[in-house]
């Protein structure tokens, strides 16, 4: 049996030719044209924040003029919030992994996914367009009045997000219905794979909070084109309501960003820990929390804005209660690791990165929700690092967490653990000069956006860009040793971490239908307390005398 | 979900909906005539309420469906008033800010000082 599964052929190599690829109906290779996509933008969003740094060492012009600058943030924000971040971890490791880990073949809607990805294209042409018919220079929020009066192509851009956000409603579309319907046998709603309830959680804010964003920049596109007047006071209209309209979808935004991120980190602070995850019950309650919560907190955006006194504080107090099921999740995390038999391979790595960083993200967004504090830092560098730090810091680092995992599956090919190391360990370092720097900054007063600044901020700028280059640095290995692998990495068999969930039970790559038979689930996802893996195969700890013998053997193999 | 459970209404039921929805338009119609002041609005929202909610549970079929799709469409009904509620809290009472900053600055209170 186990010799036919590993002849069987992999869904890289068949079926052949291009044809096969773009219209494949395969949930795996979707994943795959959704990841080759999303790097594209990674790339020109990345290229664009070196530049914005570059200009950033000194005051004066030293790459690019200030109107072009304008431009090169906006389109960072845009590019990396709407084409990169938002799909990534969903379209690309979503798509790929979740019907395996329930053990189904294929997502609920096959056809449905496909359009989601031609979807991402057609609305990725048109912010393509837009780079070069004017470019955007509003900032990625989009604010009126300025939006509606700039002659850049802010109708194509918002065209271009507003049709990303149908993407985004067929993927969620598709994972609830996945969920609900195509568990393999056994896997109850608590046996599930904690990955699989972040996903849930996101497709759920998904499928709620898009179509608001959708009528926010038909709106906003009605107001440039037609004049209509919603929110321009001097037709009766409200600039600060667009703002409303904006941060109801682009708060829980913030978490369709971060959850499933945290799915990762759940996964793999277990396999790498050798441990029962703390708390599975608790994690998988703060997900649809952290869901819930998002929509009543999104006035924390506008504190400065013109908002009323009462609803800002109604806001301010919602916005603690975030720290709540993002607190439960952290310290589970930590308690899953005490004890733990943590080994430290790069995907582990990644994490405990994203344990450093998304703490500090966390505790200063406490701080800017804080209404008297707010005051002094809204729109500084501080708010700049604080995201920074939530996004890149939490969602980019359990991202890479999670490609660092699953590469081997997805490619049945391992890639250079040395220089993954290095490059995690030049990630870290990067990101904390570039960044925890724009706290300093911040609390200094220096306001975001700006092009050029006053001497005394030079210093601090500088080591900030520097850091940036190593970033940079970092994500340039990355690229070639993980493309190596595809090609040249060393072949793995089904498991190489160890790990329990159902992907790892199918070959590396797995085979055009996942799964030669359904998977009958028996055991739940974290059981590491009474099995281990040897070679591929499960032994029970507390079965047979035979397995526990094995077991112990291996304990003090590894010991040695 | 099972076929055998999947409810065809009779036409008559649909007629008699589409007259009850055409009934109301009219009544939409005659109450606007009559002032009632700030009520008018009450009463025409109500009226379309009750419309929307025709059409939702006899059209739509969320009457004889799965109670899982009436659920998820109140939800989203619930979405849109959080919305809207957590708004009016800032327009409602975004004098408040404006009163106390409006007032021309006295020279009194140029010249006090905190201690």
């Amino acid at each position: 049996m186990t010799q036919a599964i590993s002849d069987s052929v992999s869904y890289l190599d068949e079926p052949k030719g291009i044809k096969s690829w773009l219209f494949t109906l395969d949930h795996k290779r979707i994943g795959i044209l959704y990841m080759w996509s999303i790097m594209v933008f990674f790339f020109i969003g990345g290229m664009m924040a070196l530049i914005v740094r570059t200009e950033l060492l000194a005051p004066e012009q030293i790459l690019v003029s200030a109107d072009a600058y304008n431009q090169l943030f906006t389109l960072h924000g845009a590019i990396m919030i709407f084409l990169f971040i938002i799909p990534g971890i969903p379209a690309i490791l979503g798509n790929y992994v979740l019907p395996l880990m329930i053990g189904a073949k294929d997502v609920a809607f096959p056809r449905l996914n496909l359009a989601s990805w031609y979807v991402y294209i057609i609305g990725s042409l048109f912010a393509i367009y837009s780079l070069f018919s004017g470019a955007v220079d509003t900032g990625w929020t989009f604010y009126t009045p300025y939006s509606t009066q700039t002659s850049t192509s802010v109708t194509a851009m918002t065209l271009g997000a507003f049709i990303l956000g149908f993407s985004s409603i067929f993927t969620g579309i598709n994972f609830i219905v996945t969920i609900h319907k195509l568990r393999a046998p056994g896997m109850t709603w608590f046996k599930m794979p904690l990955f699989v309830w972040a996903s849930y959680a996101t497709a759920v804010i998904q499928v709620l909070a898009t179509p608001v964003l959708g009528i926010t920049l038909l709106l906003l596109i009605f107001e440039r084109v037609f004049g209509i007047g919603i929110f321009d006071p001097a037709l009766g209209g409200d600039p600060v309501l667009y703002q409303h309209f904006f941060w109801f979808y682009s708060h829980p935004a913030v978490y369709i960003m971060i959850l499933p991120g945290m799915g990762i980190i759940s996964e793999v602070i277990t396999v790498f820990s050798r441990k029962k995850i703390f708390g599975y019950t608790a994690i998988a309650y703060s997900s649809l929390g952290i869901a819930l919560v998002s929509f009543l907190v999104w006035g924390h955006h506008m504190f400065t804005s013109g908002q009323s006194e009462l609803a800002a504080m109604i806001f301010s107090f919602l916005t603690f209660l975030v720290g709540i099921p993002s607190g439960i999740k952290m310290f589970n995390w930590v308690a899953t690791m005490y004890k733990g038999s943590i080994s430290f391979e790069s995907p582990m790595l990644y994490t405990l990165s994203f344990l450093f960083l998304f703490a500090i993200g966390g505790f200063t967004g406490i701080m800017l929700g804080a209404l008297s504090l707010d005051v002094h830092l809204h729109d500084t560098y501080f708010v700049v690092a604080h995201f920074h730090y939530v996004m890149m810091g939490g969602t980019v680092m359990a991202f890479l967490a999670g490609v660092h995992y699953w590469w081997p599956k997805i490619w049945g090919r391992m890639y250079n653990e040395k220089l993954a190391r290095i490059s995690a360990a030049l990630l870290f370092i990067g990101f904390n000069m570039t960044f925890f720097t724009q706290f300093i900054l911040g609390t200094k007063g220096m306001p975001r956006r700006y092009y050029s600044y006053l001497d005394q901020y030079q210093p601090l700028h500088a080591f900030s860009s520097y850091g940036s280059f190593i970033i940079g640095i970092a994500f340039f290995i990355m690229g070639y040793y993980l493309i190596h692998a595809i090609f040249k990495g060393q072949r793995v068999g089904k498991n190489p971490w160890g790990a329990l969930t159902l992907e790892w039970t199918t070959t590396s790559p797995p085979p055009p239908h996942n799964f030669e038979q359904t998977p009958v689930v028996t055991d739940g996802p974290y059981d590491y307390d009474r099995i281990m893996i040897v070679g591929d195969e499960r032994v029970y700890k507390d079965g047979p005398e035979e397995g526990k013998e094995i077991a112990k053997e291996v304990d003090s193999e590894s010991k040695k | 979900m099972d076929k055998h459970k999947n409810h065809i209404t009779p036409v008559s039921t649909y007629l008699k909906v589409g007259g009850a929805l055409l009934v109301l338009t009219g009544v939409t119609v005659a109450v606007s005539f009559v002032h009632l002041g700030p009520f008018n609005l009450v009463v025409a929202l109500l009226i379309a309420g009750a419309k929307a909610s025709l059409v939702g549970l006899f059209f739509m079929h969320l009457l004889y469906d799965n109670k899982l799709f009436a659920t998820i469409f109140s939800i989203s009904l619930l979405f849109v008033s959080v919305f809207i509620i957590l708004i009016l809290f800032d327009t409602l009472t975004r004098d408040a800010i404006y009163e106390q900053k409006a007032q021309p600055i006295k020279a009194t209170q140029l010249i006090e000082k905190p201690n």
